[in-house]
């Protein structure tokens, strides 16, 4: 175990920064982020609208803190989706093995082969656009990744000697597998779990981009920066931001990974 | 030349290896256009459509067969190059998606081709030049350039050079066959966006493998036989350090070929990822299920096609097989 890098603080501290926002905007936002202000339409960021106001005169700082709580809420509960559901299905393949784990990875092995946008636009062209569809749609997108990550990690732990020594000991497979394999793998379990929530928040804001995800006038980075698009050159104040939010939040969940890797698995370090 | 008698059989083994894939593929295409709420032939004649008409049409697409049946005659006809007609245009379907693709492959091909060219630059000189100041700096640009979503980068980009300095169109699509120079104009901001994009991962893959290469013995040896530091990169870093890199670039590659819809929405382009997006809004489910049959077939061809590369970097995967 080493000390936490520099790299891996900035990460901590961007973060810990989305989610007090989350936590702030449950409370209080500047303005009403769905109020329709037709006399402050397009206002430049000034003391009033700190980062501006767009077409309808909503306030852009209060839609990106409320984009901030919609965003993280699907990244959040997609994740725990897709953990859960991978850490299931991976050890059962990786520990049971045999016919089970191979019926189990053919069919993953060909989820995989849809890239991962593919196949969660699939689902949503099934079950419409909408919050609820985009966590499944994510969900079934990164779950065959955590399931490979998961048996491999499985595979792996149950030939160590400890435990080989656990099962010497008397203990059922299914107790040496819960006791013993599971807590073995949860290192990098929740190295995956971090950058997922990366991959996740930027394919939730990449499909709200494309309109198909996190449906008007509720706002996500994604479909505030879809709207940006026709007032580039009137309006840039209105793609800054939402995207500014996007670039600290990957980087904070990527520089956390990163750093949650080097702390577990010292020999990959820079 | 004899030399490879594992060569055949490799190849043989990973297209087998392919096909369960493909139908799998197959089978979850057509499935998950089933599970969509409501009868298919409803669906294409919308809600006014009389009961008479929908029981034609149904028998006429062959929905009062059992599902293994349609399976199988979906997938007969699709084998053969018909994937329908899109129910918006009455445009058979695969022209429409091989039309789009060249748009699209254009792109992509273009800038996953100069991003690999950037990721074995950078990460051999960041891994020659370990925790230096190069290295540092290289680490620190791929990392910022991992965070910054594509449709982002490329609104700046916009935003930069076709509305403040004009230098390039901000709107539009020109194809190249018909005139080169402006369609190269609307290609320089869609390549641009993607290169910097996946760079970044391409390039922190390169450097870690090269890194575990450069701490093997032979490199050592290489070395003290008095060759030039660009010699050993090139010559014997290089090869051994590229595998998975190449990985990755198949996975891009294959991603983006699919479609660049995020891409294609930013810059306006006519290419396969709009055509899926503009699809599923419209509810046009042959052209949906013609698009994610095509994009996750040359997924996997193009990740074999990577399969069947390594042999040429590394003689040894032959061998094991």
């Amino acid at each position: 175990m080493r000390r936490l890098s520099l790299s891996g603080w900035i990460g901590v501290a961007l973060i810990g920064l989305l989610l007090a926002t989350v936590l702030v905007s449950l409370a209080w936002t500047p303005f009403n982020p769905l109020a329709i202000d037709l006399d402050h339409t397009f206002a430049p960021p000034s003391a009033r609208h700190w980062l501006g106001s767009d077409e309808f005169g909503r306030d852009v700082l209060s839609r990106a803190m409320a984009g901030a709580r919609i965003s993280v809420g699907i990244a959040l509960a997609t994740v725990a989706a897709a953990v859960s559901a991978g850490v299931v299905l991976g050890t059962a393949a990786g520990f049971l093995r045999g016919p089970v784990d191979r019926v189990l990875m053919t069919f993953n092995d060909a989820l995989l082969a849809f890239p991962g946008m593919l196949l969660a636009l699939g689902v949503i062209a099934v079950f419409g656009a909408g919050a609820g569809s985009m966590v499944g749609a994510l969900a079934v997108a990164y779950l065959p990744s955590v399931v490979r990550v998961v048996r491999g990690a499985v595979l792996s732990i149950r030939e160590r000697e400890y435990i080989e020594a656990s099962r010497v000991m008397g203990n059922s497979e299914a107790w040496s597998m819960w006791r013993h394999v599971a807590p073995n793998a949860s290192p990098q379990i929740a190295v995956l779990a971090a950058s997922l929530f990366g991959w996740v928040l930027l394919s939730e804001s990449a499909l709200s981009f494309l309109g198909v995800g996190v449906p008007a006038p509720a706002p996500s980075w994604g479909n505030m920066l879809a709207s940006a698009r026709p007032y580039l050159d009137t309006a840039a104040w209105l793609a800054i931001a939402p995207g500014a939010c996007i670039v600290a939040t990957l980087l904070g969940a990527n520089l956390l990974s990163d750093a949650l890797r080097d702390r577990f698995d010292p020999r990959g370090a820079p | 030349m004899s030399a490879r008698p594992g060569v055949v059989g490799y190849v043989a083994k990973r297209v087998a290896g392919a096909l369960p894939t493909l139908l799998i593929v197959a089978v979850l295409v057509f499935g998950l256009i089933r599970m969509i709420p409501g009868d298919p032939a409803q669906v294409m004649l919308g809600d006014a459509g009389d009961p008479q008409a929908v029981a034609a049409l149904r028998t006429e697409m062959g929905l009062d067969r059992p599902l293994p049946l349609q399976f199988a005659a979906w997938l007969g006809h699709a084998l053969r190059g018909d994937l329908g007609v899109s129910i918006a245009t009455g445009e058979p379907v695969l022209p429409l998606i091989l039309q789009r693709f060249q748009v699209t492959a254009s792109i992509v091909v273009s800038a996953i081709a100069l991003a690999t060219l950037i990721a074995v630059v950078g990460g051999l000189l960041a891994a020659w030049r370990h925790r230096r100041g190069l290295d540092q700096a290289v680490v620190g640009v791929a990392t910022l350039a991992m965070a910054v979503p594509s449709f982002w980068l490329g609104l700046m980009l916009l935003l930069v050079f076709g509305v403040k300095l004009q230098w390039l169109p901000v709107v539009g699509y020109v194809p190249l066959t018909e005139h080169l120079g402006a369609g190269l104009a609307y290609l320089v901001l869609p390549v641009a966006t993607l290169v910097i994009v996946e760079s970044g991962v391409l390039i922190r893959m390169m450097r870690t493998s090269a890194l575990d290469v450069l701490r093997l013995e032979y490199v050592t040896h290489a070395r003290a036989k008095g060759l030039s530091e660009a010699r050993v990169l090139l010559r014997h870093v290089l090869p051994n350090a590229f595998a998975p890199t190449l990985t990755l670039v198949g996975l891009a590659l294959g991603h983006l070929l699919g479609g660049a819809a995020v891409i294609e929405t930013v810059f306006t382009l006519p290419g396969l990822g709009r055509l899926v997006v503009d699809s599923i809004l419209a509810r046009d489910y042959p052209v949906v299920q013609g698009c994610l049959l095509f994009a996750a077939l040359a997924y996997v061809l193009v990740n074999l096609a990577v399969d069947l590369c390594y042999p040429l970097l590394d003689p040894r995967v032959t061998v094991e097989g």
